[in-house]
Formats: structure tokens, sequence, C-alpha cells
């Protein structure tokens, strides 16, 4: 047993539950791919993780980043650097709105870049009001975030005067 | 991902904790970095070789524990949001089967899967009770993956740094983990994306989406009950004893009670907190307030559908008593003015017998109403219309089957699309709601709902409820 763990790196209850769970993924796999474009559907599901990993994460970390940067001035180094308060600088309140918006778009973004030709002929509903309405939306979301900044200002100004 | 290392839940057999944590960092001889947090400021070990870049990686880059900073990451945080995950998906999964057994796809023309084999064991007559069963289930299985999406892309990234794990492979163990892992993540973003394109119409994932969909979400869900069953001691290890509250009042980057391990997870020299935690999990909560408001008015129907502002169906087609939802236009799936007009005719057929009626026939048999929705399987509904017609266990009668009545073959003078035809199981075709539909609401069909006759069935999904009926077909190979 514990030379099995040694050579395997787990107990046997692992490997068994592994192999249980890859004998239902072949079973149901062998259906999944059993289309016209096999190949197709595995690039589909190796791919959304590729391009959620490699592209969509990095790109909105990146994005995240630039923004701190341009928001909270000079980058501090360590954790220690700025106390224990979070959120001393404001880029919260574009940060917020900003990923509201952006998890709208990425759920919705066929219908909002127009993707889908047969909309109305299929539906009978105007296919072309979702750009203008998402866009009202994150005018809404940050309008109403640069609100709450105004408020947050407003209050602790006098106070901040006072000390 | 976070590659299950069954080791890191402390149940650990061949490495105990205590040589991981230097094991990256200190490599090669190497002292651990003392510097500004940047990894390119690392001095370049002299003497690494292969042997040592094996062992330790490269000197820069993702697989460098150095190289997360982020003070929110570690396992309280993915616990959060994995325990958010362990309740919505399995309700995902649960309500996903019972759309495919409200298809009845074990009954001949219904059958989009036929290599199903035991995937379908569970399947079972579909109820006509309560007959908003179908706008339930569907309306909460499209509504909640919409707002799960968040919550799915959060838990991914507080466990990115796992997938850059060094050394990739550390044991038979950890290899057929992280394979698990990608068919877990693979998994979770081909059912979300091939749902979210779905119900917006945009068919550009590679075959039909029944398939696709249905023994996709088989393969996630081997995966996904092999990883809660490796994470959940360490999950409820985080989250036990008020632990939620206590972390929440602390501030980022500094745990509230030591983490016996971080699993890799957080990050040995973290930036300054710009987020609490409670901020980044208020933050994840509104994105998926968010998507709740623009898209469950199109299943609540009325006056809230209003609401639905980026749904599909947020919007009233018109006025009037044909002013609710059509899934597909007569001219969107090739309805022609002759096949509907005067000319039209329905067979029927059953036990031997065969009847030709008009539309002026059937109006003159006893006309029924009954109170029913229509619901999609891409989760929008209506509310109750009020249908009239003839019922079809009578329309059964007609052709010789006068009491208990079989299934139903439906044809449709719809000439392409994959629901022309539909078989209806017995029970369905006894309720006594169950119409061949003539008018709604006080008005004749319009085209786009189906005239001159359609099938409306309780709890029925709706493209089952066929539209444009040429023929019925009772018994006999249902």
């Amino acid at each position: 047993m514990s030379s099995f763990a040694t050579r395997y790196g787990a107990s046997p209850l692992h490997l068994l539950l592994v192999l249980c769970s890859f004998a239902l993924t072949g079973y149901a796999g062998i259906r999944l791919l059993a289309g016209d474009r096999p190949w197709a559907v595995v690039l589909w599901f190796v791919g959304a993780a590729l391009l959620h990993d490699l592209v969509l994460l990095p790109l909105y970390t990146v994005t995240d980043r630039a923004l701190r940067t341009v928001l909270d001035g000079r980058p501090r180094h360590r954790a220690d650097d700025a106390g224990s308060r979070p959120s001393r600088g404001r880029i919260n309140y574009v940060r917020v709105p900003a990923f509201v918006s952006g998890v709208l778009f990425l759920v919705h973004f066929p219908l909002v870049l127009g993707r889908v030709d047969h909309f109305t002929a299929y539906t009978t509903l105007p296919g072309d009001v979702f750009l203008g309405r998402w866009l009202l939306i994150t005018a809404a979301l940050f309008g109403l975030s640069a609100l709450v900044l105004l408020l947050r200002l407003w209050r602790s100004g006098p106070r901040a005067r006072h000390r | 991902m976070s590659d299950g290392d069954s080791k890191d839940d402390g149940r650990g057999s061949g490495r105990g904790g205590a040589d991981r944590a230097p094991r990256r960092r200190t490599g090669g001889g190497v002292p651990p970095p003392v510097g500004r947090g940047s990894t390119l400021q690392e001095p370049a070990p002299s003497s690494r070789g292969f042997r040592g870049f094996l062992r330790t990686g490269p000197p820069v880059g993702p697989t460098r524990p150095e190289f997360w900073r982020s003070p929110l990451r570690g396992p309280w945080l993915t616990s959060a949001f994995g325990a958010v995950l362990l309740i919505g998906i399995p309700v995902l999964f649960v309500t996903g089967l019972l759309s495919y057994a409200a298809y009845n796809p074990d009954l001949g023309a219904n059958d989009k899967t036929p290599d199903r084999g035991w995937l379908g064991f569970y399947l079972f007559a579909w109820p006509t009770d309560p007959h908003w069963l179908y706008r339930l289930t569907q309306g909460v299985h499209v509504t909640l993956g919409i707002v799960l999406v968040p919550v799915l892309l959060a838990k991914l990234w507080s466990v990115v740094p796992r997938l850059f794990t060094w050394p990739p492979v550390r044991s038979v163990s950890h290899a057929l983990e992280r394979l698990s892992v990608l068919l877990l993540v693979g998994g979770a973003l081909f059912e979300f994306a091939t749902g979210v394109l779905n119900i917006q119409l945009d068919y550009v994932f590679p075959g039909s989406f029944y398939p696709l969909h249905f023994y996709g979400a088989w393969v996630f869900i081997g995966a996904f009950v092999v990883h809660v069953a490796f994470r959940i001691p360490l999950m409820v290890r985080m989250l036990r004893g008020g632990g939620l509250r206590e972390e929440l009042r602390h501030p980022a980057g500094r745990a509230a009670r030591p983490v016996p391990d971080g699993g890799g997870l957080v990050a040995p020299d973290p930036a300054p907190p710009s987020i609490s935690r409670r901020g980044a999990l208020s933050m994840v909560g509104a994105g998926s307030l968010a998507l709740l408001v623009v898209n469950a008015g199109q299943s609540i129907g009325g006056s809230w559908r209003v609401t639905a502002l980026l749904a599909p169906r947020g919007q009233d087609p018109g006025p009037g008593p044909n002013g609710f939802q059509v899934n597909k236009t007569a001219a969107g799936v090739g309805i022609r003015a002759r096949d509907v007009g005067p000319a039209w005719r329905l067979v029927l057929r059953g036990a031997g017998q065969e009847r030709v009626l008009s539309r002026a026939q059937l109006l003159a048999l006893p006309q029924h109403r009954a109170a029913l929705p229509i619901a999609c399987v891409e989760g929008w509904s209506t509310e109750d219309q009020l249908w009239s017609g003839v019922r079809l266990r009578d329309l059964a009668a007609l052709v010789g089957h006068p009491h208990l009545p079989p299934g139903v073959f439906v044809q449709s003078a719809q000439r392409s699309g994959s629901f022309r035809s539909t078989t209806l199981r017995d029970n369905q075709v006894r309720d006594p709601r169950s119409l061949l539909a003539l008018r709604v609401n006080g008005a004749d069909l319009s085209p786009d709902h189906g005239y001159p006759a359609r099938v409306i069935v309780p709890a029925n999904p709706g493209v089952h409820n066929t539209k444009w009926v040429t023929r019925l077909t009772f018994g006999d190979g249902t």
C-alpha cells in the first residue's frame, strides 16, 4: 500500500476515482465526438480552456494592472508599503463598473455585436437594439459609480479640512 | 488551473508539506528573492544546468510563485467561489437532465441522440402537471447558467497560478489529476459557451446543439465529481466555523487564520491590496446580479419582460391577441402561403382509419379552452395564453381510439428544421388541456403562431408544440 502510494503519488482510492471518471468521460466522449466534425469539437473543448487561460485572463489582468498604474500613480511594490487599508486608490470606482459591463458584454456579445443575422427573421423582434442598450447600461454603471465617488468625496471633504 | 493535487489537501502521502514551500524558490541553491517583487531582479542561478531547470523551471515567468502578486488569491477565496459553484453546477446539471427528459427522446421522431446508451438511464414519461413545469425548470437552467458566469470566471482566476505549477508533472497521480482538470475546465467553458451562444441563436458551435450540450455535460460532470471529491475537505476546512465573516472583515493580503498550506495559491510576495476580499466577492456578486436583472424578465414574463434589456426575448413582438413570443416565424422556416392556405387539410390516422378535415370542419367539432404557456429550451417563456381548439384525445377518437388513446406522431408543413415532426406520449395526448389549437386569446392563430392549427400541450417544451400541423398519426410506432 505505502509502496503503491510512493510510486503513484496518492492513495489507491484516488486512482479508482480518477479511473471511474475517465471511463465515464470516455463513454460520453465517444458520443460527443460521433458527429460530422469531431476535430472541431475537440478544438472547441480544449480551445475554450486555452482561450480563457492564455488570452482572456491575461488580457483582463494586464488591463487591470495598466488601470492601477494610471490611477494609483507610482506602483507600490510591497504590501507593507500600503498599510493594511485596502482601496486607498480609487481604482475600484472604475474597476467595478468596468467588470460588470465586461461580463454583460462577454455573455451577450452575439446580440450586442449584431452577429445574428437571422435574429429578426426568426423572432420578429428588432435585433439592433442591443448595442445601444449595452452602451446605455455601461454609461449608467459608470455614472452611478461617479455619483457614489462624488458623494464620498463630498462627505469626507469637510472632515478632512477640519483635521 | 487548479490541478487538484491531493497532497495539498493534507491527505498527503508521499511528500509532506514541509519540503514543498521552499521547493520552487530555493532550488539550485539560490537564496529566496529579497527583491522588490520583480522576478526580473532575481539573480540568475549559475549552476542550474538542465537538471536544475527541470527541478525549478524557468527563472522568470508564470511558473515562479513570485510571478503571482494578487493578495486576494488563497484557498479561502477559491473555496468561497467553489462553494457557490458546488450548489449551482448540480442544479444546472439536474435541470439540464430534466430538459432532456422533457423532450421524450425515447420516442421515435424526437431522438436527437440515438446513441445515448446508458446516459439516458433515468428517462421517464414527462408529466403534464403542473402546466408551468418546463417554464420553471428551463427558466432556472438558463438564468442560473448566465448568472454563474462571473462566479466561474472568478473561480478560474483564483486558481490560475496552478495551471503553471512547476514541475508540470510530479507523479502519475498528479498527471492524471491535471488531465482531469483539463476536462473540468474545458468542459465547463464548453458547456457555458454552447449554452450562451445557443440562447442567442448564434449557431457557430461545431454541430447540433442537443448532442453537443448533452454529451458535453456528461464529460464535464465526470471531472466535476472527481474535483469535488478531492477538494471538498479543503473547502469545508476553509469555510467552517464562521470563517466567512472573519475573512470578510479582514483586509486582503492577510489571512484571518493561518493557512496550513497555501496550495500554491497564496502569493509569496503580494502586491499592496487594492480591493478587500469583501470587495472582490461583492464585485463578482454585482456581475451576477446585473446578469440576473437583464435576463430574468424573459422567463418571468408579463411586465417584467421589459427589464430583460439584454436577453434575446426582452421585447414584446407587438400588441393584440397574437402579440406574444414567436420561436421561429413562418417565413423563417420556409412555410409557403399555399402550405397553409384554403387548400390546407389535416390528415388524421390511427387504428387503420383515416380522416381528412378542413379547418372549417375542425372548428365545427367541440371546442375546448386551455390556458397554457410557451416555454422554450432557450429559457424564455410566455405567460399563460388562452388557447382554443379540439382536444387531441377527441381527434384520436375520430380514428378508432375512443378510450385511452395512444401517443401521436405530429407532422408539420414546415419543410426544414429539426423539429418539423414530433412524437407526443400517451399521457400528453390524454390530458384534457392538450389541444390542436385553432385560436388563441380570442382570435385566429397568426401565421407565425402556427395557423391554421398547432399543437399545445401543458409543460411541453416549445418546439414540441408543433406549428402548421398537417398530419396526426395515433399509435403505431409511437
